[in-house]
This record gives C-alpha cells, sequence and structure tokens, in this order.
C-alpha cells in the first residue's frame, strides 16, 4: 500500500439480518412460490445471499387476484388522506432501516455503499414522502374534482437501482389510489423482500402490494394477466417494445422507461473541472449502468485534447474494488451477463477503430468487474456510438458548431437525456430546446428528485415518472 | 339557356402543393342517393411516405414558430373558413345527405372548434407545464413540446369536415405537422379544408391530407419509422391492434379510436406532446 492509498474501510454487514429464503409477497404474506427456487449472489464476491421463490402463472393469478380484492374492498374507498398517511409512515420506516437497505442493496446490486447511502435509499423515502402528500390533493392534478384510479397495476422493473425504481413505480401507484403487483429483477430482488417486510411494519392493508419474484417468464405473466389496467415497464428497449405490442388493442395504459444513448455536449466555454465532473458522474456512476447515462461525450473539437486530459487524470484517481467499502467509486457489474456484453461490445469498439483506454486499475479476482473504458476517435456510426452498453464505457466524438453538437445528439433512436455544458446561459437554453431528449440536465448530470418528471422520447419509450406527470399516469384521463 | 358547370378535380394535398396520386388512381365519391358527385384521389403508401418527407421537413419550422405566432396562423384559417361556408355546406349536404341546417351546424361548430383550439397556442404549456421544487441548487422546468410528425385517421362515419377539424387541430396547435387520412366516403370537404389551408398562412407540409382507404394506408402509416405518433381516431372499425402492433416497433405513440367526433380537450394536444425537463445549476452566491 502506497501513502497514496486508502485503508479499507468497508460498511459492516452486522446490520443485515437476512433470511435464506425469501417467498412471494402475496396479500400481506410470504407464501411460497410454484416455481423452482433461484439464488441470488453478490456480483462482488459471487457469495450467494438468500433464495427466492419464482411465481408461475398460478402465481401470478393469485397475485392479482390479491391486488383486485384489495382495490375493490379497501383501497379504493379509503380517503386519500388515510392512504397518505400509509405512504408517510412508509417513508419514514425505510428512512429508520436505510443503513440496512443500502447494504443489502450494495450486497445485492454490487453498486458501491456511497451510492446506495446517499443517493438510492434517500431518494427512495423522499420518492414515498413526496408522492404521500399527493394522495389527499388529487383535486390539484389537472383533472378535475375526483379523478378517479385506474385499478390494479402491473410493474415491471430493472436491477440497476432495485430499491428506488421500486419506489417510482409503487408510490404513485398508491397515493392515486391503486393496488399493485410488483416484479423486481431476478438478480436483485433482496431490498424488495425488505420493503415487503416494511409494508407489513407499516400495516398496510393486505394486498395493496404484492410482490413477486422470477425471471422474465413471470413478468410476462405479469404483464399478459387480463385482469389489470396498467403496466408500468423500465427495462430494455426490446422489452418494452413487446409489452407495448401485447397491450395493442387495449384499454391498459402503459408507461414505458427503457433504454437510452444519452449525449453529454461539452462546448468550448464550460468550465471544464466541473465539465469533467460531470463526465464521470454520467457514465461511470453505477457502473454505466443508467439508462439515462451520458455513454457519448460530444466535445468541442478546439478542447478535446485539454478534456482527455483532465479526464483520464481524474479517471486514474477513481477506487475500483469492495462496493460495501466506503471509498469505493466504481462497484461491481451486477451479473456475468451483463459484463459479457459490455466485453463484447468494448471489443467491437476496438475492431471497428475506436482507441481504447482505461486506467492502470486492479480488478479483484472473484465477481463481476470491468475497468472505467473511454473511446475516442469514435464515429457516430460505430456500433458503440449506437447501441446502449450500459456499462462504465464512455464513446467520445467532437463536433465544431452547436448546430452539429445538435444533429449528433439526436442522431439516435433514443431519447432519454441529455447533457449540456457551458457557462453561456443563453448557448444552454436554446440547445436544450432543440435536443430530442426528455431530461436535460445543464451543467449537471444524473440528477433525480420525486418532484422532477423523468422519461423518454422516441423509442426511450413513453411516460414519465416523477412529479406531477408520475402521478397522472396513475389517474384516468392523466398521460399515457 | 343555364350555364354548363365547371366542377372542381379534387387531389391530393401534400407539402403545400395538390398533386394527384402518384399511383394515378381514382374512387368515385357518391352522394348518400348513390349519384356520382365526384371523383378522389385514391392515394398510395408513396403518396403516404411523400407526405411523411413533407411533414417532417415542415416539423422544425412550424414548431419553432412561436406561439402567439402559430395562434394566429390557426386563428386565420377559422377566418378564411367562415369566409367559404357555402362551399363547405354544399359540399356536405350533396355528399352526406344533410339538411342544410344540419350543414350549417356542422361547418359552425368546425370553425369554433378550430377557434378553441387556436387559443390554446400560447396555453397549453403553461396549464400542462410544471416548475418543480426539486432538493437542490437547480433551476428545473417540465414542459410539453411537440412530438414531431402525426399521422392521423379522420372520423369515417360521423361529419367529414368537423371530424377532420377536431382531429387535426390538436395535433397542430403544439407545433406536430401531420398526415391526414380523411373520411373515405366524403372526402371532398377535407380537399376543400387544404384549399383553405393553401390560401392562409400555414406553411407548406404542415398539414398533408391522403384520401383513400384507411384500411389501406393506416398499416403504412403504423409502420412508418419517421411518424412519431399515430391518431386511430377514425380507425374504430379497422383491426386497429394491428396498427398498434406494427407501432410498438418504433414505439410511436398511439392515441385509441373514439366514437364519434373527438371531444375537444386538452388531453388530445397533450397527447401528441412529450414533456421535457431541464435542469440547470443554481451557483452558491
Amino acid at each position: 500500500m502506497s501513502f497514496m492509498d486508502y485503508a479499507p474501510a468497508p460498511e459492516s454487514t452486522g446490520i443485515l439480518n437476512l433470511n435464506e429464503h425469501y417467498g412471494l409477497f402475496i396479500n400481506g404474506e410470504f407464501v411460497a412460490g410454484r416455481g423452482e427456487n433461484f439464488t441470488s449472489i453478490s456480483p462482488a464476491t459471487e457469495a450467494p445471499i438468500a433464495t427466492f421463490s419464482t411465481a408461475n402463472v398460478a402465481d401470478v393469478d393469485v397475485a392479482v387476484s390479491a391486488a383486485r380484492a384489495a382495490y375493490d374492498s379497501v383501497w379504493s374507498k379509503m380517503s386519500g388522506a388515510d392512504r397518505g398517511k400509509y405512504l408517510f409512515r412508509i417513508a419514514r420506516l425505510i428512512q429508520e432501516r436505510s443503513r440496512e437497505l443500502a447494504v443489502a442493496e450494495t450486497l445485492d446490486n454490487g453498486k458501491p455503499i456511497k451510492e446506495t447511502r446517499d443517493v438510492d435509499i434517500p431518494l427512495v423515502a423522499a420518492w414515498f414522502f413526496y408522492y404521500a402528500g399527493w394522495a389527499d390533493k388529487l383535486d390539484f392534478a389537472g383533472l378535475g374534482a375526483n379523478p378517479k384510479s385506474l385499478g390494479v397495476a402491473a410493474q415491471v422493473i430493472p436491477w440497476n437501482f432495485p430499491l428506488l425504481m421500486l419506489a417510482w413505480k409503487i408510490a404513485p401507484a398508491l397515493a392515486a389510489g391503486n393496488t399493485v403487483v410488483l416484479k423486481p429483477a431476478e438478480t436483485t430482488p433482496l431490498t424488495a423482500m425488505l420493503f415487503a417486510e416494511i409494508c407489513q411494519q407499516a400495516d398496510l392493508p393486505a394486498g395493496v402490494v404484492n410482490i413477486i419474484t422470477g425471471a422474465g417468464e413471470t413478468g410476462k405473466s405479469l404483464v399478459n394477466h387480463n385482469d389489470i389496467n396498467k403496466i408500468a415497464f423500465t427495462g430494455s428497449t426490446a422489452v418494452g417494445r413487446e409489452i407495448a405490442r401485447a397491450v395493442a388493442g387495449s384499454n391498459t395504459k402503459l408507461t414505458l422507461e427503457l433504454g437510452g444513448k444519452g449525449a453529454n455536449i461539452v462546448f468550448d466555454d464550460a468550465a471544464l473541472d466541473q465539465a469533467v465532473e460531470g463526465i464521470v458522474s454520467g457514465i461511470f456512476f453505477n457502473q454505466g449502468h443508467v439508462c439515462c447515462a451520458g455513454s457519448r461525450l460530444l466535445v468541442q473539437e478546439n478542447i478535446h485534447d485539454e478534456v482527455m486530459d483532465r479526464l483520464k487524470t481524474r479517471l486514474s484517481t477513481l477506487r475500483l474494488g469492495d462496493p460495501l467499502d466506503k471509498n469505493t467509486d466504481i462497484g461491481a457489474i451486477n451479473s456475468r451477463e451483463q459484463l459479457d456484453r459490455i466485453t463484447a461490445l468494448s471489443a467491437q469498439g476496438e475492431a471497428e477503430g475506436g482507441e481504447r483506454w482505461s486506467p492502470a486499475c486492479e480488478i479483484p479476482s472473484k465477481g463481476f468487474w470491468f475497468a472505467p473504458t473511454v473511446f475516442t476517435g469514435v464515429s457516430p456510426s460505430n456500433t458503440i456510438a449506437r447501441e446502449e452498453i450500459f456499462g462504465p464505457v464512455l464513446s467520445v466524438m467532437t463536433f465544431r458548431t452547436p448546430a452539429e453538437a445538435i444533429t449528433k445528439a439526436n442522431n439516435t433512436p433514443y431519447g432519454l437525456s441529455a447533457g449540456i455544458w457551458s457557462e453561456k446561459g443563453s448557448r444552454v437554453l436554446a440547445v436544450a430546446d432543440k435536443l430530442r431528449a426528455g431530461v436535460i440536465w445543464a451543467n449537471t448530470f444524473n440528477k433525480f428528485d420525486p418532484a422532477s418528471p423523468f422519461g423518454g422520447y422516441k423509442e426511450s419509450g413513453y411516460g414519465r415518472e416523477g412529479g406531477l406527470s408520475g402521478l397522472t399516469a396513475y389517474l384516468e384521463g392523466g398521460a399515457a | 339557356m343555364s350555364r354548363l358547370a365547371v366542377p372542381k378535380t379534387y387531389k391530393l394535398f401534400i407539402g403545400g402543393k395538390f398533386p394527384r396520386s402518384e399511383s394515378g388512381r381514382v374512387y368515385e365519391v357518391n352522394s348518400v342517393a348513390g349519384e356520382f358527385v365526384a371523383n378522389a384521389a385514391q392515394g398510395s403508401r408513396k403518396d403516404m411516405r411523400d407526405a411523411v418527407v413533407a411533414a417532417r421537413a415542415a416539423q422544425p419550422g412550424w414548431s419553432s414558430a412561436t406561439a402567439y405566432n402559430r395562434g394566429q396562423v390557426l386563428y386565420r384559417i377559422a377566418e378564411v373558413l367562415e369566409g367559404r361556408k357555402a362551399q363547405f355546406v354544399e359540399e356536405i349536404m350533396l355528399v352526406e345527405g344533410a339538411s342544410a341546417k344540419e350543414a350549417e351546424t356542422q361547418v359552425d361548430t368546425a370553425i369554433d372548434t378550430w377557434i378553441w383550439y387556436a387559443g390554446w397556442a400560447d396555453k397549453y404549456t403553461q396549464v400542462a407545464g410544471q416548475a418543480n421544487p426539486v432538493s437542490g441548487p437547480y433551476f428545473n422546468l417540465s414542459v410539453p413540446e411537440p412530438t414531431g410528425v402525426v399521422g392521423a385517421i379522420a372520423p369515417q362515419t360521423s361529419g367529414s369536415l368537423l371530424g377532420l377539424v377536431a382531429t387535426i387541430a390538436p395535433i397542430l396547435v403544439s407545433g406536430n405537422t401531420v398526415v391526414v387520412v380523411p373520411r373515405e366516403d366524403a372526402p371532398l370537404t377535407a380537399i376543400s379544408f387544404a384549399e383553405v389551408m393553401a390560401t392562409s398562412d400555414v406553411p407548406g407540409g404542415v398539414v398533408n391530407v391522403i384520401s383513400g382507404s384507411p384500411a389501406e394506408l393506416a398499416p403504412w402509416m403504423a409502420s412508418h419509422a419517421d411518424i412519431n405518433a399515430l391518431d386511430l381516431a377514425g380507425a374504430g372499425s379497422l383491426d386497429w391492434a394491428s396498427l398498434q402492433i406494427a407501432a410498438a416497433e418504433t414505439l410511436m405513440r398511439t392515441l385509441a379510436p373514439v366514437e364519434g367526433i373527438p371531444a375537444s380537450s386538452l388531453n388530445r394536444i397533450t397527447a401528441f406532446t412529450e414533456v421535457k425537463t431541464v435542469w440547470h445549476t443554481k451557483s452558491l452566491i
């Protein structure tokens, strides 16, 4: 250990009190699933954490029935004020158990503890707190007096922000008066099950929240069930397309948060140190497992070399390793499957002529890891400039004029996010107007807030989550 | 001796021009009694694709016009329409078999509907947008903006002019451009309406009218990768589930069929918009 290194500072897992096995959470109780059990492992060590049940078609049916019964007999009849109180309770319980949830999330997902502790879990609590307050104010949602809830919502979420995605889905659905059946990703079911315990602690009426685990088949059974009124899905564009086809011709409302290939545009009048921090958080936050990641860096040609120098210097200071270590910046890739995909796409980036660079960093012997990677000399037609990699891989391109930057930024079937770095306000606003993306960060990146709508244009999906739009997505007459 | 009448040739409306269908096809438009009234152009896939090209080309200009200006241009259409009322009343009576009173009511309602929507141009963002109180030193606004090029099937069994107006007005207000298939058996008012467009201040390509068979044209629309949203208002008798399935390939936004005339609503405007959220840092002072 050199004098520049940090001593290990691991967060203790002693705070956890996990079960060896978690069943399905249906009608307020944990029950066995009829499918085969599966094991969730820690991607940093490959050590098993717990086993989980797989919900088959029959289990899905039971869960949807429980949600329907709870909707008809309890939740749709309860006053908004009381629904809000339950959500406030949940928000408080999340705050009280936040350290435990952060450790569990890091263990199961592989992301650094400083992210789960400072970003994921505080946002989860904030999400419930924000929507709790909406529950008795639906008359002010812009849809007239007494807007109606939809009924039962089927919700399928990804593995990149497991508990946060759960909060994005469940908080607005419940505030608006719906009941839910939610399926977490098969590689990250742990915190959803801890959330089920929180629902029990909050005395949430049975059946209002049902959480079923399993792989893609379980999700398919859920979204294809004929007694659901709303589907909210976050995940790949390919699966989003399948769901859009499945609901064709029906009245089922649909919110889709899909892939992205966000452009992060750096103008030559940007504050460069801040811009470099923004580039880093844009693509290396959460190992790049972020649908709105700034995976395409568009840097003005005259500052390309300087930005690259500063970026490489900065990346050389990032610490990759044990996600539970409080000093860790880059954690583990969530699964072997995802690691293989990142590896293959990066190899293709090299094969197509991109110049590949990574800082010198030691890769742990066990687990799934990928060093932060920067490709320069990328052409807009290259695979790594077009396909979502969903990993810590940045593709760098250049531009000369704002018009060229806008054209290149919009040259993608996706339209989720974009970043603009410039100290000139008039330029920022003009460029923001022309970018075809649902979330635009100017002189910042990857910021999320329950009050702020999030969602994509074009093939990044439709509907918004967060803010007022996120609420009306669960009300009749509302968007999407 | 009575004067020999000069019948009108009804053509398509693409990019501000009135071409015949490239396919060379026409179909007969008849009165309710079955008498020949006129030939209408039978639009083809190629016509539809040409119209999408025109609509795409016109979209940046139309959406970047100021909201005030867009409102005025749309209002101007209502003015021109009012002046040509008699022509529309006649076409509606002739083809739809409406009484003079019914036809007049339809035209009046169409004009009033158009004006109602025109007035939204510089207001809908205020009603549908939000300032978001995020936890941090950030300026944060969410504002709806046009989704792009919209394909639309106008109502096929209700008043032909009112159905067309109630379908395309909310699409245009926010700055979208449109390719619309009017009522198949009563397309005359749509083409005459295109003449209203051509003589008001709407830029060419903002509205494109392809008369013909919705059953033939809609699938090409739904699978067109450069159409951002699809209004199936008048597609109730088509296999619209299949259209939505085709539209899913590009995650095209779709609005399901309605019975009769689409009711005037803010929702029909926002259905063809995308919410854009912009964050900007505030400095610490």
